[in-house]
């Protein structure tokens, strides 16, 4: 792809680390929030190749991953109702619920469908008068303006038999809630490119100035992985704390505005559970007033659902960057990708999922074998 | 007397190697070709099958008759759409069987093909897979001697499956199977992966990427031949359709206990490949290939082989993409672009696409 296979370069990427080497004269812990930030380090073996004084830490931003049980739980119910048909990116299919996964419910007679684009589902609705659809509305600012605009041309276009399950995350909340922690072990955060290339840069001056901390936006190949690394470590080095751009090419620091209106007509800001965290204040979406009649929570009244976590899954602590995947005892035993006892195991973004993938060699034989 | 395996599955008792207690039903990840449906094989078929089962069964049996050894293989194709750019549901019927005959190094001599038809099917949409059918087989030069027709109720199948059944005759000499996998062996693959599932995936979901990806729909037979002709070792042959490279490669190291060590630089992918999968978080190393194949030679016969697959049209592309190690024994490991390792493991199921 024409400005991807540039950003892969192995030649320049050697240069990189060679800067980031002599950059690096202690240890300095950095966290990649994105999943697909944590993918890519792990898939080109980007954090084989720094030097031993830089410590990626993996964090929180696996959308899949902080999807919370009950809300899963909630899919689940909703898409085994007769009548519906369940609309879902990919990777939600295979996460587990307290008792199954929409895989379960397909096979069990729902109606569960892979789409690509929340329209695509608004089309369903439209070609399906006599069903109710539903979309599984999840992810962070990256996918939440293809999920407003579709709420707001469902509303436009009158259709009533369509309707979103929210549950939306931002990004900021978690960086705060993060640095909070009184474990927290990170020096410097490379912020997700394309959150930023929907909301801008200007939510991440105040994080900076409040925990001292510096944060520079970074792509996803891995050039933009190395660079946004050098970048930090040259801040941390100089004991700088400040806010760059290191994804010019897809970010400017007001985003992209168009995204952002439509993000305020259709949600408002609400108190939101990540899964394997808790409930973190207003960090996350919901419906504003004005669309509640397209929420699925209020559609199919399931507010009260009980869920119960597993008790041995460390998948908070992975999320938080406070553990690795495999210092938790049931990495590779009896949590794997076919039986995942956490989303972090079950996502194509999660860490977990990740070194259970990529990295099994480089970890202890008892796990890398299991 | 064998066990009474009429009763429920008792899921609970299958620990080994890894349980199917998390799916007490048919999913979707058990026809992906990955690990699923080798579980479905080893845990339920064969045991169901008792005494009755050829221990080993793979995509190709051989048989001995007389002083002929004859490769005898079986395939049901389900695809949806059933017509897609470069090919349809006909093609891969006739090409799959023929390949899977191929990669036990036999000529294809005769397809059995039996339709289950849905009622309300088009007659015309029949016809046209039919004809797709015989013009492959012309092509393949092999020859339909038998079949059946079934029609199922209105809304009990999806219009049309079709299973082909393939008989053909191993030269002397020939000893093509995964066990004979070795550490030194050069691995090749014939040339750019990822074809035939991005072509089906970008029009069963409407995507467009800007260029038409055409299936690479083919029958093997003529490559091998030509590959035999050398007079070279071929250890394994392995057509990587469902689950891909990845699953294929993956099924060697398992069989054979031994290490797959691949640089991921030199695996022949496309652009539009590449881009397309980037685009829907795919890897192309599990995309589904119809008309690929995966070598393991011995080393001091790669260069021979490599050089009749490049003067062959089906292996124009062909290219080394790693070797075999006693290392890892069973696993597959990549050197990455950067010069990293990772791991390329056996899919669980089916490949999904990302969220973002």
């Amino acid at each position: 792809m024409k400005y991807l296979d540039e950003f892969s370069n192995p030649q320049l990427a050697g240069v990189l680390l060679e800067r980031i080497r002599e950059s690096a004269t202690r240890r300095w812990a950095i966290m990649e929030v994105c999943g697909g930030q944590t993918h890519s380090i792990i898939r080109h073996g980007i954090d084989q190749l720094l030097p031993e004084t830089i410590e990626m830490i993996h964090g929180p931003g696996c959308p899949v991953c902080v999807t919370p049980l009950g809300m899963i739980d909630k899919a689940l119910d909703i898409a085994s109702q007769p009548g519906v048909i369940f609309c879902s990116f990919g990777d939600m299919l295979r996460v587990p619920g307290s008792s199954k996964d929409l895989f379960r419910v397909k096979s069990e007679g729902g109606d569960v469908r892979v789409v690509y684009s929340p329209l695509d589902a608004l089309e369903l609705a439209q070609a399906n008068p006599d069903r109710q659809v539903v979309f599984f509305g999840i992810g962070f600012e990256t996918t939440a303006p293809a999920n407003a605009m579709t709420v707001y041309q469902a509303k436009r276009l009158g259709i009533k038999n369509f309707s979103l399950l929210v549950s939306h995350v931002l990004v900021p909340p978690a960086i705060a809630a993060i640095m909070e922690s009184p474990d927290c072990r990170v020096q410097a955060f490379l912020a997700a490119g394309h959150v930023c290339t929907v909301m801008g840069t200007r939510e991440y001056p105040p994080l900076a100035e409040k925990y001292e901390v510096p944060v520079v936006v970074t792509g996803f190949e891995p050039l933009d992985i190395l660079e946004g690394i050098r970048r930090t470590v040259i801040q941390l080095e100089s004991g700088r704390h400040e806010v760059e751009n290191a994804y010019p090419r897809a970010v400017a620091e007001a985003g992209n505005p168009v995204a952002k209106q439509m993000l305020e007509d259709v949600f408002e800001v609400t108190d939101r559970a990540w899964r394997g965290i808790g409930v973190i204040p207003r960090s996350g979406w919901r419906l504003s007033d004005r669309y509640r009649e397209f929420d699925a929570e209020q559609r199919f009244a399931v507010g009260d659902l009980q869920t119960a976590e597993s008790s041995i899954c460390r998948s908070g602590e992975v999320l938080q960057g406070l553990i690795k995947p495999h210092e938790c005892a049931a990495f590779g035993k009896q949590c794997t990708p076919r039986n995942p006892l956490g989303a972090t195991m079950v996502s194509s973004e999660g860490a977990c999922a990740a070194y259970y993938l990529y990295r099994r060699l480089d970890l202890p034989a008892e796990v890398a074998h299991a | 007397m064998r066990e009474d395996v009429s009763g429920p599955v008792d899921l609970a008792n299958w620990v080994c190697p890894m349980p199917l207690r998390d799916s007490p039903t048919i999913v979707m990840g058990h026809g992906g070709g990955g690990a699923m449906s080798g579980e479905l094989v080893e845990h339920l078929f064969v045991p169901a099958f008792g005494a009755a089962a050829e221990a080993g069964m793979g995509d190709a049996a051989v048989l001995t008759v007389g002083s002929s050894r004859l490769a005898f293989s079986t395939d049901s194709f389900v695809v949806k759409p059933m017509v897609f750019p470069g090919g349809s549901i006909g093609e891969l019927a006739i090409n799959g069987t023929v390949n899977d005959l191929a990669m036990a190094g036999a000529r294809p001599l005769a397809l059995s093909t039996a339709f289950i038809l849905e009622e309300g099917t088009a007659l015309a949409e029949i016809a046209q897979i039919a004809a797709a059918m015989g013009t492959a087989a012309l092509g393949a030069g092999v020859t339909l001697v038998t079949g059946d027709t079934k029609v199922v109720d209105a809304g009990h199948g999806d219009r049309v499956y079709i299973n082909t059944t393939g008989i053909g005759v191993i030269d002397e000499g020939v000893d093509i199977r995964p066990q004979r996998a070795s550490a030194g062996d050069v691995v090749i693959v014939s040339g750019d992966i990822g074809l035939h599932g991005v072509a089906v995936l970008s029009c069963r979901e409407g995507l467009e990427f800007g260029t038409t990806v055409c299936s690479d729909t083919a029958p093997l037979h003529g490559l091998v031949a030509a590959m035999l002709a050398t007079g070279a070792d071929l250890h394994v042959l392995r057509d990587p359709t469902r689950g891909g490279l990845a699953a294929s490669l993956n099924e060697i190291a398992r069989t054979a206990k031994v290490g797959v060590a691949l640089v991921e630089n030199d695996l022949p992918i496309p652009a539009e490949i590449r881009d397309a999968c980037g685009l829907l978080g795919l890897d192309p190393m599990y995309v589904a290939n119809e008309g690929k194949l995966v070598a393991f030679v011995a080393p001091e016969d790669a260069d021979r082989v490599l050089a009749a697959m490049h003067s062959h049209p089906l292996g124009t592309r062909a290219a080394a993409i790693g070797v075999c190690v006693p290392e890892h024994p069973g696993m597959v490991v990549a050197k990455t672009a950067l010069g990293g390792t990772r791991v390329v493991d056996l899919p669980a199921g089916e490949q999904l696409p990302r969220i973002c």
